[in-house]
């Protein structure tokens, strides 16, 4: 049981920090198909940041500090890359849905292209694993490694990323942000109605750069995160689909925060099932029910990509989508 | 003495590429008076009203505030002069609330700009009461009526402390009764000191509630009058330029064998699920215009679905001529009918053709103007010319310009001279005048009496009282979906009408 939540978690918090970042984009007003993109670069440019560490000299007790430099620098270089589309959107007017598209094919060409420059092969690694190296354990708090006695503290405190718990926070903050602020409101005016906005003297423009930045810095974070706790640190110019299924969980989250923290738990926890349903045993008896049910392992893996398809399909024509996204704003226009 | 004068703008001009929209026009704005600015659609009040809230810079002129020259380059020095504006279309967010609404812009916030919306929303309810303007502050704008939207724009002025109100064109949205209420607030407004500017082009508001009248005409300036020394003949001929005949004149109607029968009709509504038109039985004949008068939602755009196809009915029946087209295609309704639609944009026109591609909307696949499935451009383009020149549509390029960039009146010709001139025995002309100005009115009031007098049978549908008072030949009320009266326009009285629009009366009709 302690292993499935905290295999839910490890799936499910990239899933929402990454919809919180479309969310952040579409609420401004800017469509912003390019997350999975965002989430490549974000991931590349985390897993190079450990590299330089390591090679700075920096060792396996300053683990902690090194990923939250990593996690930081990932989602600041998500930020310079969402500025391609803000100004292709913002000030050329172009079409948002192929810009977010050109962000998604150029961001695994960049790279792939840099991968194997630096490491001559199709993916690249840090030094030793990542497990070892980034993860909690309660031998961090009590110096005996093993487990805390209590379950809870073992589901948050033992084999888990503090990064897990840094993009909860961000996305606690961005989402209070969001609606408890003034530059909050003023955003998501922008994305409902730029003409009122503006006729209240509200910078259209600022606001939906700022939309897209903030979504640029949580999607590279999520990018960071992604690669850390998923892919073992690795960065192989691919997200699994992430950013695509983020859009989706932010599509059946109706565009809220609180909506898309409980989509992408739900999610998650089927990524996870298809991940891990050979080794999972859930009270522990030794019997691996969804193993011996011997239903194809494709099955489980095809679930969460299938559920999304069934959820889309019934929920995507009530749910409120931000109603000047995806519409150049245009100062001139009245 | 020039500090008698809040704002002053003088000799202001305004150019768009290829029209000068404001040439050297001056109005006087005095303190805790209401000046209505009076002209036509495309007379140049919004654009000058726009220069005064920041939205355009002028060309030339300038505009003082209690005699000093000021600057005003955007909506926040406006505000910041106390200039505030309720845009003809309200600059609303929909899914925010009420009071998301009034504070956005200018919110109270605390540390790290976090909204205190308890401050905001006690300010909000006390101006609220103040003024007797009745909102709710935490409802959505998008479950609200238009006339508390409304509301909600005036609460923004005045939680900026505007002390200079600018209403372009506020009533046209409105139903009688919230008309009434709008301008008792705009008097208390005046009666505190507060300074109104009225943007219409609806006489009787202009001389029900304003001070003086400033008249503006193809973006030049005409004259500024007192209300008190003036009628409306002299101020819509000032508008317009021309006497203008005001009251609709027309012969005794002579109706003659029935050309529309309506039988039990019932429609569904788009918003619930139950029927919006519910059981409507009605006929119209040749040479008379009939109308269905009723207050906006009664059911009278989904009864105008029903008969042109553009939604389906529930139940019932309609004929044409005696034959069943209940369930006929809409190209084949059209054959039989011409519709003017309520809604020009979304029904009437395809916005990006250009106009002589309107034209030929349903025409296009007579000989006349296609050859094997080749349309004749040169055909179309002569007849395109001839409506336009029959039926005096304006546009920029004539034939090839693009819709979208034309007027609303003009639009609207367009769309009149294309039904008018298909020629079909009846013509369905919903709301054919709204938003339109004195001059197109009046054309239009004659072309569908003149449609009449051919022999036509109209079916008009009006939110006006008084184009329905005066183009009918026969009013139907409708309320909640049902007819519930029928009246003859000589023996009734706008009064009544209004009774029985309200649904505080009904007469039971004979089946």
């Amino acid at each position: 049981m302690v292993f499935l939540i905290q295999q839910t978690m490890l799936y499910a918090v990239p899933l929402m920090i990454v919809a919180l970042a479309g969310v952040c984009a579409e609420r401004s007003g800017i469509i912003n198909l390019g997350l999975e993109g965002i989430m490549i670069f974000g991931a590349f440019m985390g897993v190079i940041f450990i590299r330089i560490m390591q090679a700075a000299g920096w060792t396996q007790d300053k683990g902690q500090q090194m990923v939250i430099i990593a996690l930081l620098g990932a989602g600041l270089c998500g930020v310079v890359f969402s500025l391609l589309l803000a100004f292709s959107a913002i000030n050329l007017k172009a079409d948002q849905t192929i810009g977010g598209t050109a962000l998604n094919m150029l961001a695994p060409a960049i790279v792939l292209f840099f991968i194997v420059l630096i490491a001559h092969q199709n993916s690249l690694k840090i030094n030793g694993a990542a497990g070892s190296w980034f993860m909690i354990t309660s031998k961090n708090f009590t110096g005996q490694p093993g487990g805390f006695e209590s379950p809870i503290m073992n589901v948050f405190f033992n084999n888990v990323y503090l990064t897990t718990y840094l993009c909860v926070f961000f996305f606690i903050v961005v989402s209070i942000f969001l609606y408890k602020t003034k530059i909050g409101l003023r955003l998501r005016s922008c994305g409902e109605n730029p003409q009122a906005a503006a006729s209240l003297g509200i910078n259209v423009y600022k606001m939906r750069y700022l939309g897209v930045m903030l979504s640029g810095f949580l999607a590279g974070m999520g990018g960071f995160q992604f690669s850390l706790t998923i892919s073992n640190c690795t960065s192989s110019g691919q997200v699994a689909g992430y950013g695509f299924l983020a859009l989706a969980v932010m599509i059946f989250g109706n565009w809220t925060p609180i909506n898309i923290a409980v989509c992408s738990i739900l999610f998650g926890l089927f990524k996870c099932i298809a991940a891990v349903y050979a080794t999972l045993d859930l009270n522990g008896d030794g019997v691996y029910l969804l193993n011996d049910l011997g239903i194809s392992p494709y099955a489980y893996r095809l679930m969460p990509y299938v559920i999304t398809l069934i959820v889309l399909a019934f929920t995507s024509k009530s749910s409120r989508v931000p109603k000047a996204e995806g519409i150049p704003y245009d100062k001139g226009q009245r | 003495m020039a500090e008698e004068y809040v704002i002053e703008m003088r000799h202001i001009r305004k150019e768009f590429p290829g029209i000068v929209a404001n040439d050297d026009i001056t109005l006087q704005l005095k303190k805790g008076e209401i000046h209505a600015l009076l002209g036509e659609n495309g007379a140049g009040k919004s654009t000058l009203m726009s220069v005064l809230f920041g939205l355009y810079q002028p060309e030339a002129g300038e505009i003082r505030k209690d005699g000093k020259v000021v600057e005003i380059n955007d909506p926040n020095d406006a505000t910041a002069l106390g200039i505030g504006m309720v845009h003809q279309h309200f600059k609303l967010v929909d899914v925010f609330t009420v009071l998301d609404n009034i504070i956005l812009g200018a919110e109270t916030t605390g540390p790290l700009g976090w909204l205190k919306k308890k401050e905001s929303r006690e300010k909000v309810i006390e101006l609220s009461q103040k003024y007797g303007l009745n909102v709710d502050v935490d409802a959505k704008v998008e479950d609200i009526t238009v006339g508390m939207q409304q509301r909600v724009e005036i609460l923004k002025m005045l939680y900026r402390d505007n002390e200079i109100l600018i209403f372009d064109e506020p009533t046209a949205v409105l139903t009688p009764q919230e008309i009434d209420e709008l301008m008792e607030i705009m008097r208390g407004f005046a009666r505190e000191g507060k300074s109104i500017l009225f943007i219409s082009h609806k006489l009787n508001e202009i001389m029900a509630v304003s001070d003086r009248v400033t008249v503006l005409r193809k973006g030049k300036y005409i004259g500024t009058v007192n209300t008190k020394e003036t009628n409306k003949q002299e101020l819509s001929n000032m508008m317009v330029g021309r006497p203008v005949q005001l009251e609709i004149t027309k012969d005794e109607a002579k109706p003659t064998d029935v050309v529309l029968e309506v039988g039990g009709l019932s429609v569904p509504s788009k918003i619930h699920k139950g029927d919006a038109v519910k059981d409507v039985s009605f006929d119209v004949r040749r040479g008379e215009i009939v109308c269905i008068a009723g207050i906006d939602g009664n059911g009278q755009s989904e009864l105008i679905y029903g008969i042109t196809g553009i939604r389906k009915s529930s139940k019932g029946i309609v004929k044409v001529h005696g034959e069943d087209i209940t369930k006929s295609s809409v190209r084949h309704k059209m054959e039989v009918m011409s519709h003017i639609p309520e809604d020009r944009h979304k029904h009437g026109l395809v916005l990006p053709f250009s106009l002589e591609e309107n034209m030929v909307l349903q025409t296009y696949k007579e000989e006349r103007f296609q050859n094997h499935g080749f349309i004749k451009f040169d055909a179309v383009r002569e007849y395109a010319e001839k409506l336009i020149e029959e039926y005096d549509v304006r546009s920029g390029q004539g034939a090839i310009t693009t819709s979208a960039s034309m007027s609303g009146g003009n639009q609207q010709k367009a769309i009149i001279a294309r039904e008018l001139d298909r020629d079909k025995d009846l013509i369905v002309a919903v709301q054919p005048t709204r938003g339109l100005d004195v001059g197109a009115i009046e054309h239009i009031h004659k072309q569908l009496i003149n449609e009449r007098d051919k022999g036509k049978a109209v079916l008009l549908v009006s939110l006006e009282l008084d184009e329905v008072l005066g183009l009918s030949d026969r009013i139907l009320v409708m309320y909640e979906g049902e007819i519930v009266g029928e009246l003859d326009p000589k023996n009734t009285t706008a009064d009544e009408l209004g009774l029985y629009m309200s649904g505080a009366k009904r007469q039971e009709r004979r089946a």
